[in-house]
């Protein structure tokens, strides 16, 4: 089994979008970015290929779509600057600044799931990730293919909220039985 | 094997195992449904001590966050701070001297060897057998020394920084590392023939707690514990990090699946712990301890950042998404006794209590680092 094999049965399955990373500065060799339905038949692949699972974990990508636009916007601003000044300097006219398109609805942030993986025999570490809107984050369950994600979800659900639809047992397993907050998100406020 | 399957009348009753009690060696709970003697199902649960290291890490400096990785696995501690500084200095790019390298090696295999000692006493401690644990914190003592004239603290060690550590050794340092050697070897034939011959001990651990090596795929076990299943996966080995690859040692490994076989792993180890610290005292170079130029503020490049080693009980990982300022965006940190312990449920169905908690003991569980 080599990393190569993997990535073309990832790639096989429709995956978005397979990347070779930088082994020695990243520290993982694939990094795999799935939709959530597709998430199953990835984790499979991994499994038949003797795969053992690192971990399940969150990121919270709250204020991204805003930093976004906010660069976009920055660029176009630049871009039309630097129109200006080539004008000035060939001392023409300034062309009339084009008219900022109307800002519309902000995209919704994401909530990531990002599931880690590792083979024991040869050195391949498998980053998948998969992105669900923040309103409504439902990502399937993987714990009946690997029974170790089960923790792994339930701690995921404690500190991001992302649901694991399928999850035999989803309560809390690290916060309070009660426990009705989820502090890795970046709003959370104690 | 389970007697509970037999019988048709299903009549369970519950006991709990903790959160106080002296064989989970900390503050886990185990939620056990008995059929008389027998384990018919068992769930721990988690989270007595859970002090969210995570969040902690979103709101301090890279830096800052640096003596908490010391109190999560408090018994191998520098391991954690080898983790953490190694991921750190991948994202922004540190060159560690070689001195400084050898120095880290030399550390934390002496706390491996320390951890190992205390799991060693505690675990038969938890089987009835009280005066091993005398013998083994003896032991432990002495390095406990070494590492306070070098790291300055006794337990939750935070000697490592970004760029190498933070204190070069003093003159006694390597006569005394040299002893301690000398002295542990002389008495690992002590401890074998005293435990490990013992034929309550053998009766105890043999052909008991098996644990297959699918399981341990399944569970993502990782450390002693896949060890003991047959599989030959050791970090050091796997994916060599900091100078490991200049040094012969061998990664033990017993296909017997039970908690013999982890315990025959972890007493190898020790010694291959030694051997590793015997080559690096040899080759120690001259030099500084500390890069230069490290910046005082630190903003690693955008991006995500993993890096593993090799614990006393697994794999430690920490997977670090940096923003580009000057703390981290998200930190995560992959424990291994989390995931040792929770094939916990599936392996101990139908088997007698005492025999699962030997099972337990022989999976050496740190709670805290479980909870973070």
């Amino acid at each position: 089994m080599n990393c190569a094999a993997i990535k073309q049965k990832l790639a096989a399955i429709g995956a978005g979008a397979v990347s070779e990373t930088d082994y020695a500065r990243k520290g993982f060799a694939l990094d795999v970015q799935v939709a959530p339905e597709q998430l199953v038949a990835a984790v499979s692949a991994l499994d038949a290929e003797g795969f053992f699972i690192e971990a399940v974990t969150g990121v919270d990508w709250l204020g991204e779509q805003a930093a976004l636009r906010k660069a976009a916007e920055a660029k176009v601003a630049a871009e039309a600057k630097a129109k200006a000044e080539a004008a000035a300097a060939a001392g023409e006219e300034a062309p009339p600044a084009e008219s900022a398109a109307e800002p519309g609805e902000l995209p919704e942030d994401a909530l990531e799931a990002v599931y880690d993986f590792n083979h024991y025999e040869s050195l391949c570490r498998v980053t998948i990730r998969t992105r669900v809107p923040r309103s409504k984050p439902e990502v399937p369950t993987i714990s009946q293919i690997y029974p170790g994600a089960d923790w792994h979800e339930r701690e995921t659900h404690d500190f991001f909220g992302i649901t694991f639809v399928g999850h035999p047992y989803l309560v809390p397993l690290l916060l309070p039985e009660d426990a009705d907050y989820h502090p890795l998100l970046k709003d959370f406020r104690p | 094997m389970s007697a509970f399957a037999e019988s048709e009348a299903k009549e369970t009753f519950v006991l709990n195992l903790g959160p106080q009690h002296p064989a989970t060696h900390g503050v886990l709970r185990v939620k056990l449904t008995m059929d008389g003697e027998y384990i018919a199902e068992a769930e721990p649960v988690l989270g007595y001590i859970h002090r969210m290291h995570e969040k902690m890490g979103e709101n301090r400096t890279w830096a800052q966050f640096l003596p908490n990785t010391g109190r999560m696995d408090y018994l191998h501690a520098l391991a954690y701070n080898h983790g953490y500084v190694s991921v750190v200095e991948r994202a922004a790019g540190i060159e560690v001297p070689e001195r400084a390298e050898y120095l880290r090696v030399i550390t934390a295999e002496l706390n491996r060897v320390s951890s190992h000692l205390l799991w060693f006493g505690a675990f038969i401690l938890d089987l009835g057998g009280f005066s091993p644990l005398l013998y083994a914190f003896d032991d432990r003592e002495h390095i406990l020394d070494l590492l306070e004239s070098v790291t300055g603290s006794r337990l939750t060690y935070c000697y490592f920084r970004f760029g190498g550590v933070y204190n070069d050794i003093d003159d006694n340092f390597v006569p005394g590392t040299r002893a301690f050697i000398k002295r542990l070897r002389e008495r690992m034939p002590m401890y074998h023939n005293l435990v490990t011959k013992n034929i309550i001990l053998m009766k105890r651990l043999q052909e008991v707690g098996p644990i297959s090596a699918e399981m341990c795929r399944k569970y993502g076990a990782t450390g002693p514990v896949c060890r003991g299943s047959g599989i030959n996966f050791d970090v050091r080995k796997h994916e060599p990090y900091s100078i490991y690859p200049e040094f012969d040692f061998e990664v033990p490994v017993y296909d017997q699946c039970d908690s013999m076989a982890r315990y025959m792993v972890r007493m190898d180890e020790i010694e291959q712990s030694l051997r590793i610290i015997e080559q690096a005292l040899d080759k120690l170079p001259e030099g500084p301890v500390m890069a230069e130029k490290v910046p005082k503020i630190l903003k690693p490049s955008k991006g995500d950042y993993y890096h593993a080693v090799e614990t006393a009980r697994g794999s430690f990982g920490v997977r670090v998404v940096s923003d580009g300022s000057n703390t981290p965006y998200r930190l995560k940190l992959r424990s291994p006794t989390f995931s040792n312990l929770s094939l916990f449920g599936e392996a101990c169905q139908g088997m007698l209590l005492p025999d699962a908690l030997a099972l337990m003991g022989s999976l050496d569980l740190v709670i805290p680092e479980i909870d973070r």
